[in-house]
């Protein structure tokens, strides 16, 4: 260890927390002085686990990072402190700092396979963590490692420490990127989204590790998210971070079940339930910039409860009970408002039974050699919307690629009103190749970053109707208002708007087709919860309003209650289970489907477990 | 449900919204680098354009009175070259035969590549193996080399010599487009397009074409150096113009044993040449830098 950390180390520990971050401002370094985070401060004990939440851009990566005495480039500290164990780590001189990375405080990233390093093996870079900051010897490291190996539930064998990165899954690898953070037993650890790549399953796995080696090597963790879901599993205490401050912060439980920021209850709202019958609410208007903060209350443009004073004056920090602090001027209003029950859904539209729009018989699809959809059968009615869930791997997204014609290595047969389909879009007629529409995972893929938001839309309208000039523009501008998206968007490119918005061009591609059917993949996974929930109700209501039907893919059985009425559950290639969305989620046959139910992340499950 | 709105927030600032390829010229018009190469490359440019209309004799006549490498005098301001002609003129009227040749040798080169290159990306598989060890083979042999063995067995002209220096960049070209190439037919709006049936030739030139000016625009500028010291170098070795024309690399040539008494004809058209290679080396540079940092950019903030 060096000098630094053992000076930090040595310092008694007499009721000084663990992490104290106290009035912390890290702000632009183009000198304008814009903050990024601004007087954020809070503490966690040892064994303790603070949930930090945002939207994008609210600065939580910012104070993740700041933990570690690090900046993003373009960023510097300008005031305040980070304690560990009572020493300001933010004084060190970045050489000291650097020392103090991996073990003293550790650093769990977003993405594992971009943090490991692909040219070592597994064993070497463990190695590595350990020998770095001065491990003892060489028998102590390969004893340490098979600790942190065993903490994580890995196997440490020679076999094991000899592969590379690639020769792992993302669940694997997420975990030896937690070994690696835990090797050197650390006092603070930062987790910055840790799950967000992985599925329920796995991710349920994760979060319990990372539980349990909090609680017995006594870390003071900070998970940063967006998803209250999962927080809400797995923090004993929350933050929540909006436009670079601190909006509230306070006991897990009482903060989901009473909050007292209307932001966060707006947050709780935006979360689908697994059980509840209430609507996703997302949260009108744009998150606030840094230099473009709006006076008096940052939240005071969105909120439902403002009033004069919130935009004369910021209120400050207040407790609202024991522990829990809220920056709001009507927080006692809010928090009686919290603990009602959150509004209904529109009941799900009646079903025509009718013939089937899509159906899918006895299909086999293969990747190169493998199998990855065996024998599948599907019926998707018209203005109905099935939903398609399983967990990354099942062979969802292949499924509903033989549809969309983007597939064509499958056996099997799939009609469209009645009639075969050919696999592939190019053997495919220019009248099916319109009425099924596809639209892809991730907003940030799909679209050409070289063209308007206008060429993007007009693209469809041209191969389709030849549609030109003023006429595109007209239907394009339609499209848009379908989406709910301002016509002003049409000259922009895809990298000027959020992904929330350009999943919504993606969506009014599709719609400008005049489809029959909306195969939708995954189409909220990279998005943000508040955002998802807007998603998923422009979803429904284009699908009340145009009678399309919708084939909706997802890993997440809590938003299908919003949008779908019937649901087929998917696992290794086959379907599990069928039925109305009610039927399935409520008492679900498959053990397969009680799994995923159970493993799916929600404040219900969150709060059953502390009770 | 009209809560909804749009919930998220603008992803980047006002001054990202101009076109990309803007965003490319002016990152790089903003390095020093580029404005120094960019002034070279004009005024050689200037000089040869406008050189044939201002030059004080017809450049394949001698002046009359002068003899081979006569000093610098009023009639002949910079001196004469092997045969008594006037050498500020043979220069003036040399010039643009360089920039022609190598500009549409590099043109043809480089547009040739880029359907090659963007045509084996698509398609993998084995057209993709064949167009580009058939690159391969052509890459193996010397530019020089490879224009050589071509006037040896056609005879020198003019249009041989742009066809293979064209020839040879071919490759280089076709390399780069599909190295950048591969990775966006990858990318799901191309099965978005390919989806609604969009045909091939559209969505190579339209969906993908565009996603690879970056890498496509610097490579261009790095082939029209090497193509300018190429095409010189030929002419120079008599297999560009024929006396009794101007020409900067023939002139080289005619007048090299008479560096000892007479530089001028020598020493002018190098520098020349190599001026206007340094000059388009240092903007090929600058926009290199350019497209590296808005990677950068878009990689921190996304």
């Amino acid at each position: 260890m060096s000098q630094a950390a053992a000076a930090v180390a040595s310092t008694p520990v007499v009721d000084i927390p663990t992490l104290e971050v106290v009035d912390l401002c890290v702000e632009l370094a183009d000198g304008d002085h814009e903050d990024i985070v601004d007087g954020v401060s809070f503490r966690v004990e040892a064994g303790e686990v603070l949930g930090l939440v945002g939207e994008s851009g609210s600065g939580k990566t910012t104070v993740g990072l700041a933990i570690l005495g690090h900046t993003r480039r373009g960023a510097r500290f300008r005031s305040g402190a980070v304690r560990i164990l009572g020493q300001n780590i933010l004084e060190l001189r970045p050489r000291h700092r650097q020392a103090l990375r991996g073990s003293l405080v550790s650093y769990v990233p977003q993405d594992p396979a971009s943090a490991l390093n692909p040219s070592m093996r597994i064993g070497a870079q463990l190695e590595e963590t350990l020998s770095e900051h001065g491990f003892g010897s060489r028998e102590a490291q390969q004893a340490r490692i098979a600790e942190a190996l065993g903490e994580v539930l890995l196997p440490s064998d020679g076999g094991f420490l000899r592969r590379y990165p690639h020769q792992l899954s993302g669940g694997q690898q997420q975990r030896v990127g937690l070994a690696m953070a835990f090797a050197n037993r650390p006092r603070v650890i930062v987790l910055d989204e840790p799950t967000t790549g992985l599925d329920v399953t796995t991710q349920a796995h994760v979060l319990a590790t990372i539980r349990d080696l909090c609680g017995a090597h006594g870390v003071a963790a900070v998970y940063v998210s967006h998803d209250l879901a999962v927080v809400a599993t797995l923090a004993t205490r929350v933050a929540v971070l909006y436009g670079g401050r601190l909006a509230e912060v306070g006991p897990t439980s009482a903060l989901f079940r009473r909050a007292a920021h209307p932001y966060t209850r707006r947050l709780v709202e935006a979360i689908p339930e697994l059980t509840g019958h209430h609507a996703l609410v997302g949260i009108p208007g744009t998150a606030p910039r840094p230099g473009h903060r709006p006076s008096g209350c940052l939240f005071s443009p969105r909120c439902t409860f403002v009033v004069d004073a919130c935009r004369a004056a910021e209120p400050a920090l207040e407790e609202v009970a024991s522990g829990h602090v809220a920056r709001c001027f009507r927080s006692a209003e809010v928090m009686q408002i919290s603990g009602a029950a959150r509004p209904g859904a529109a009941p799900p539209p009646e079903i025509d039974v009718a013939a089937a729009l899509v159906g899918v018989r006895s299909l086999t699809a293969s990747y190169g050699q493998r199998e990855v959809v065996h024998d599948v059968h599907l019926a998707v009615r018209p203005r109905e919307c099935l939903a398609l869930v399983g967990e990354s791997g099942s062979g969802k997204t292949t499924l509903a690629r033989c549809i969309g014609g983007l597939h064509t290595a499958y056996v099997g047969d799939v009609t469209f009103r009645g009639k075969p389909l050919p696999a592939g879009s190019r053997a495919r007629d220019s009248e099916a190749r319109r009425e099924i529409q596809y639209v892809f995972q991730s907003p940030y893929n799909s679209l050409n970053p070289r063209k308007t938001v206008g060429q993007i839309i007009a693209q469809p309208l041209q191969q389709f109707f030849a549609a030109g000039g003023a006429d595109a523009r007209r239907r394009t501008g339609e499209a848009l208002d379908r989406v709910q998206l301002s016509r002003t968007c049409i000259d922009r490119y895809p990298h000027q708007l959020s992904g929330g918005e350009r999943q919504r061009v993606a969506i009014a591609r599709a719609l400008v087709a005049d489809p029959q059917l909306l195969v939708c993949d995954e189409v909220t996974s990279a998005l943000d919860v508040s955002v998802q929930a807007a998603i998923v109700d422009v979803l429904a209501e284009l699908q009340r309003e145009l009678d399309i039907g919708l084939l909706f893919v997802t890993h997440n059985l809590a938003l299908i209650r919003t949008i779908a009425q019937e649901v087929a559950v998917m696992s290794e290639g086959r379907i599990v289970e069928h039925g109305t969305v009610g039927a399935v989620l409520d008492a679900p046959k498959a053990d397969y489907t009680k799994k995923l139910l159970a493993d799916t992340p929600s404040l219900e499950h969150a709060f059953a477990a502390v009770e | 449900m009209s809560v909804v709105a749009s919930t998220d927030a603008p992803a980047v600032e006002v001054e990202d919204a101009k076109a990309p390829w803007r965003l490319l010229v002016g990152a790089a018009w903003a390095q020093h680098r580029t404005k120094i190469g960019v002034g070279i490359t004009l005024l050689l440019v200037l000089i040869a354009v406008i050189g044939p209309f201002v030059s004080r004799y017809p450049p394949d006549q001698g002046v009359e009175g002068q003899f081979p490498f006569a000093p610098p005098s009023s009639d002949a301001w910079i001196g004469t070259d092997a045969l008594g002609r006037d050498t500020l003129s043979r220069f003036l009227s040399g010039g643009y035969t360089v920039l022609i040749l190598s500009g549409l040798a590099t043109a043809l080169g480089v547009s040739g590549g880029v359907v090659i290159g963007l045509l084996a990306a698509y398609s993998r598989g084995r057209l993709d193996d064949l167009l580009m060890r058939t690159m391969d083979v052509v890459l193996s042999f010397p530019q020089i080399v490879f224009a050589l063995v071509l006037a040896a067995t056609v005879g020198p002209s003019l249009w041989l010599l742009v066809l293979a220096v064209a020839v040879t960049t071919l490759p280089r070209a076709a390399r780069v487009s599909r190295g950048a190439a591969v990775e966006v037919v990858e990318r799901d709006f191309v099965r978005a397009a390919e989806a609604i049936g969009v045909p091939r030739r559209k969505i190579l030139f339209s969906e993908v074409l565009p996603n690879i000016t970056s890498p496509l625009v610097v490579e261009t500028t790095l082939r029209l150096t090497f193509n300018i010291a190429v095409v010189a170098g030929l002419s120079f070795l008599g297999f560009g113009l024929q006396p009794p024309a101007a020409d900067w690399g023939l002139m080289i040539n005619e007048n090299k044993n008479g560096l000892i008494i007479q530089p001028w004809p020598v020493v002018l058209p190098v520098i020349a040449i190599g001026l206007l290679t340094i000059g388009t080396s240092l903007i090929g540079d600058g926009l290199a830098r350019a497209a590296i940092g808005i990677e950068r950019g878009r990689r921190s903030s996304g």
